[in-house]
């Protein structure tokens, strides 16, 4: 199984082919087909979702891009979806799902992304921070789209592992976080532990980040890692969780719409406040709504062994119990 | 009207706790919790669990005044979320922890070994505690840490009380 394109359409972008799906993209929506049916959505969210999904390598879990199609990781190969996890798709039994090998569908977004993205949209960005994406194919974002996620192995900071940001290093304070101190800490190493005695400012850094939704690791204990991500806007996926994952709110507020993970059924809205934590179940998806650009601490677990220790019944679906 | 923004992160003295709606769910299932105020109700340096994943924990500390040295078996991580902190390291000259172990554990007296540093912290500020090594924690005034490592010994988990239950 491999990837097809086509030449250009008529609005100058290609379609990809990719085992029983193709992706056609016009001036204002991506169409999905798939052999039992067909969707469409907004140019705008498909390009969000497709560049989370590509820059997470599909991330834990599901990452659904609407209540319709998405992606579920199985950590070396992945699910493609339509209506799997939507009740009356699969009620009328036209839901399909199709399993692709990580690298195959990797390519393939990324051909997508590289091709259907104009120059000056940047889909990583806060709406109000960049251009249009609409129209006829116009160049490319390639620089933008192609963002490496960071993925510290210690700790930011350490010497050798990823370096903490500054104008310099072209990471500019992001206007909403303007007022966000730049002071960092002041460390004393006796001779020989220098490499050994290591701060960092972690909300200078966030006031810096170029991203919105995409949790990056920045400290690591053993299998413990610390994604923090800020937050504009709409989290532009559905995340549906395989494992538990908690949040700790560092800065300002986001709101969380909670639904059945498998049938979109809502169960809870969680209002989160700066210094709030609070667990995800592994059982639920949500969707994050940050009205200013906001501080949030993901913390996961990333032991490749938690899917099937949940499926034993081995791993909690909730949090803690009390 | 031109941009203009203010970041809000809480504090000690001055924070709002959002909480859990429920449409048809228990709000137990979210453990929500607020760091300021499981910080308010703690005792110096008590390790009180906010989050849990498995074996592995993020603990609130009230830091106030000077803490007992303690030895850490693997890399754990110190955000000041509230006030500024002095941590100092020691690099011990007899290993003061199984490097097996979970968790920190708490050290009587003045352990030997070389000073490694110190570094003075403020909110926002996240420090390594590295494998291996002792650590400190000094505060003048009260300082909230929030404390990425594994259930220990002294790690204290107190689910009812700081978690929104209806
Ligand atoms: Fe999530």
């Amino acid at each position: 199984m491999t990837m097809t394109e086509t030449a250009p359409n008529a609005s100058g972008y290609k379609d990809f082919s990719v085992g029983g799906f193709t992706f056609s993209r016009d001036e204002y929506f991506v169409t999905v087909t798939w052999p039992t049916g067909s969707h469409q959505m907004d140019i705008v969210q498909w390009l969000r979702c497709v560049q989370r999904d590509v820059a997470w390598e599909f991330f834990y879990g599901i990452i659904n891009f609407d209540e319709v199609i998405g992606t579920m990781n199985h950590y070396g190969n992945v699910d493609m979806f339509a209506g799997r996890f939507n009740e009356a798709y699969r009620r009328a039994e036209v839901d399909y799902n199709e399993n692709f090998d990580h690298d195959e569908l990797l390519g393939c977004f990324k051909a997508m992304l590289s091709d259907w993205t104009n120059e000056g949209y940047d889909p990583f960005a806060a709406p109000m921070e960049t251009g249009s994406a609409y129209g006829t194919s116009q160049g490319d974002n390639d620089k933008a789209v192609t963002r490496k996620r960071v993925v510290a192995e210690r700790m930011v900071s350490v010497p050798g592992d990823e370096p903490i940001r500054s104008d310099e290093s072209g990471f500019p304070i992001n206007r909403a976080f303007a007022d966000v101190h730049q002071d960092e800490p002041v460390i004393t190493a006796e001779p020989g532990y220098e490499d050994q005695v290591c701060s960092f400012s972690l909300y200078a850094y966030l006031s810096r980040s170029d991203v919105t939704w995409n949790p990056s690791v920045v400290s690591a204990c053993k299998e413990s890692l610390y994604c923090p991500t800020t937050e504009e806007f709409i989290l532009p996926v559905i995340h549906g969780n395989d494992r538990v994952e908690w949040f700790v709110q560092l800065s300002d507020e986001i709101q969380w719409d909670v639904e059945d993970r498998d049938t979109g059924a809502k169960r809870a809205r969680v209002v989160m406040k700066a210094g709030d934590v609070a667990a995800m179940p592994a059982d639920i998806r949500h969707q994050g709504y940050a009205p200013k650009r906001s501080m949030l601490l993901v913390w996961e677990n990333g032991s490749p062994r938690i899917p099937e220790m949940i499926a034993n019944g081995e791993a909690p679906v909730r949090p803690v119990d009390f | 009207m031109p941009e203009q923004y203010t970041t809000v992160f809480g504090s000690l003295g001055q924070y709002e706790k959002g909480g859990v709606e429920v449409i048809n769910d228990n709000p137990k299932h979210y453990a929500f919790s607020n760091m300021f105020e499981v910080a308010s109700g703690a005792k110096p340096y008590e390790k009180v669990a906010v989050a849990k994943n498995l074996e592995y924990v993020l603990e609130v500390i009230r830091a106030e005044g000077t803490s007992e040295w303690r030895a850490t078996p693997h890399d754990e991580f110190a955000l000041v979320v509230d006030g500024s902190l002095e941590i100092e390291l020691l690099d011990p000259t007899q290993p003061l922890v199984d490097q097996d172990a979970s968790g920190s554990v708490g050290i009587d007296g003045e352990p030997a070994g070389s000073p490694m540093g110190r570094v003075q912290a403020g909110r926002g500020h996240m420090t390594l505690l590295p494998a291996g090594k002792a650590y400190r924690f000094h505060s003048d005034g009260v300082a909230v840490v929030l404390l990425q490592t594994i259930e220990g010994p002294d790690t204290v988990f107190r689910w009812a009380d700081i978690c929104q239950t209806v």
